[in-house]
């Protein structure tokens, strides 16, 4: 189908950005960090806090706050797209690659449902958080990542919309099966490749 | 709780807008003739593509302003800075075309089944979902007991407000007014708080449903308070705007 002339619209005249070839279809700048998410912002004090990998109802492995942070951990300088179609160019991240802690346990799990604290579920197949394109990130811009956006830790899967960056992320349960999480039931799509445009169910 | 799947593909489609109503002075709504539109629920959003001469076109999302089974209305505030959202509530006129898809989001949505009694706290525009709502509680008859708290700057500009003053007793409307209010104003004054809360929002105890809609910063705010107040985080729906 070709799109009809929306009369009288124009690009706005801006400088040529950096953005060339960084944005994904539908997607545009912006500066700000917005936040979306569909509920309250959880506080779980960090004593309290926990990274767990499980299968079948069963911990595998377990990590406290400290444990976590004395893993080998890597700054990352990442564009981050939302699906509501903000895109976020060179943010910086610091966390542990999500494939250090998948290492740790003996499993032939094929997707992985990311869970959170106030009960946010995300699904990713095991390639896309195992392939060191996926962290555990705790610190935002050189500081420790603030509640809103998901602290103190949130999953960081940028080569995905955002909705599969898990805020308050509290560990991963392995499957042979994929099953949608939260957004995933509520109409978005089950992958979310934004270069693919896959936004919604069917996209 | 697994949502409605979205069957098959979204598909972009064409339509017409029908209708413009100026709501304040930076807001209006936009009244769209949709033929193949598959219905929507109350608090639901649509994408909207615009195109230009040049091919160049932009693409955003909007939340629905009418109830299930109304015609399209959406509302918008223009952002100075923004590309698109000047362009709507300036430019646009009756006849215009533009592409839209939708609708979108099954989690921020209520329906009579849903029950309540509920709770809407709106910030700015973010009283545009939460009007869907209660015209389709007004449409639908349902007895389920409703208030809404709408946190605007000045009474110039609420969004709605001849109709949100025509519920009458049907439906509980509080406004707050941060940054001015007229000499004789009755409503609230400055940003939702706990006190405010307190003389709004049902107790706990009656399991409220609660639905947050405005700039993060309200929304984060707001949901703090709830919870606060012992409001289960499961019943407390948010949505949130940012960027442009």
């Amino acid at each position: 189908m070709t799109s009809p002339v929306s009369r009288g619209f124009h690009r706005l005249s801006r400088p040529a950005g950096a953005e060339g070839g960084k944005l994904p279809p539908g997607q545009h700048v912006t500066t700000d960090f917005p936040v979306l998410s569909a509920g309250p912002t959880p506080h779980t004090p960090l004593h309290e806090w926990t990274f767990s990998i499980r299968q079948g109802g069963q911990t595998l492995r377990s990590w406290t706050w400290p444990e976590v942070q004395d893993l080998p951990a890597e700054t990352v300088t990442v564009d981050i797209h939302c699906v509501t179609r903000w895109s976020k160019l060179g943010t910086q991240w610091r966390g542990v690659p999500v494939r250090a802690l998948l290492d740790q346990v003996e499993h032939d799990a094929q997707y992985v449902l990311a869970f959170s604290d106030g009960g946010y579920t995300t699904n990713l197949p095991v390639k896309d958080v195992s392939g060191g394109q996926a962290w555990l990130a705790f610190d935002y811009d050189g500081q420790p990542l603030a509640p809103e956006h998901g602290g103190p830790a949130r999953l960081l899967v940028p080569h995905l919309y955002f909705w599969k960056s898990a805020k308050w992320v509290r560990g991963l349960e392995l499957l042979d099966h994929d099953q949608p999480g939260f957004w995933e039931n509520y109409g978005y799509n089950n992958y979310g490749d934004p270069w693919r445009e896959q936004r919604y169910a069917g996209d | 709780m697994a949502g409605t799947a979205v069957r098959g593909r979204l598909s972009w489609q064409v339509a017409t807008v029908a209708a413009v109503i100026e709501e304040t002075d930076s807001v209006r709504t936009i009244a769209l003739d949709l033929p193949d539109w598959p219905g929507h629920r109350a608090g639901q959003h649509l994408d909207i593509r615009l195109t230009a001469e040049d091919g160049y076109s932009a693409e955003r999302s909007y939340s629905i302003a009418s109830a299930d089974g109304e015609p399209v209305n959406i509302t918008v505030e223009r952002l100075e800075d923004g590309e698109v959202s000047p362009y709507l509530t300036q430019e646009l006129r009756p006849g215009d075309q533009m592409e839209v898809r939708g609708p979108i989001g099954n989690w921020f949505t209520w329906g009579p089944h849903d029950g309540g009694p509920l709770l809407l706290i709106a910030g700015g525009s973010g009283v545009v979902p939460l009007r869907a709502i209660l015209r389709h509680r007004q449409r639908s008859r349902s007895s389920v007991p409703v208030r809404l708290l709408y946190s605007s700057r000045s009474l110039a500009d609420v969004i709605y407000r001849e109709e949100l003053d025509q519920y009458g007793r049907s439906a509980e409307v509080n406004y707050t007014l941060t940054r001015s209010q007229p000499p004789d104003w009755g409503g609230f004054s400055g940003r939702v708080d706990d006190a405010m809360l307190a003389r709004v929002a049902w107790p706990a105890s009656q399991r409220p449903l609660a639905f947050i809609c405005g700039p993060t910063p309200f929304v984060e705010a707001v949901a703090e308070l709830l919870v606060a107040r012992h409001y289960l985080s499961g019943r407390v729906k948010t949505e949130r705007f940012g960027g442009a």
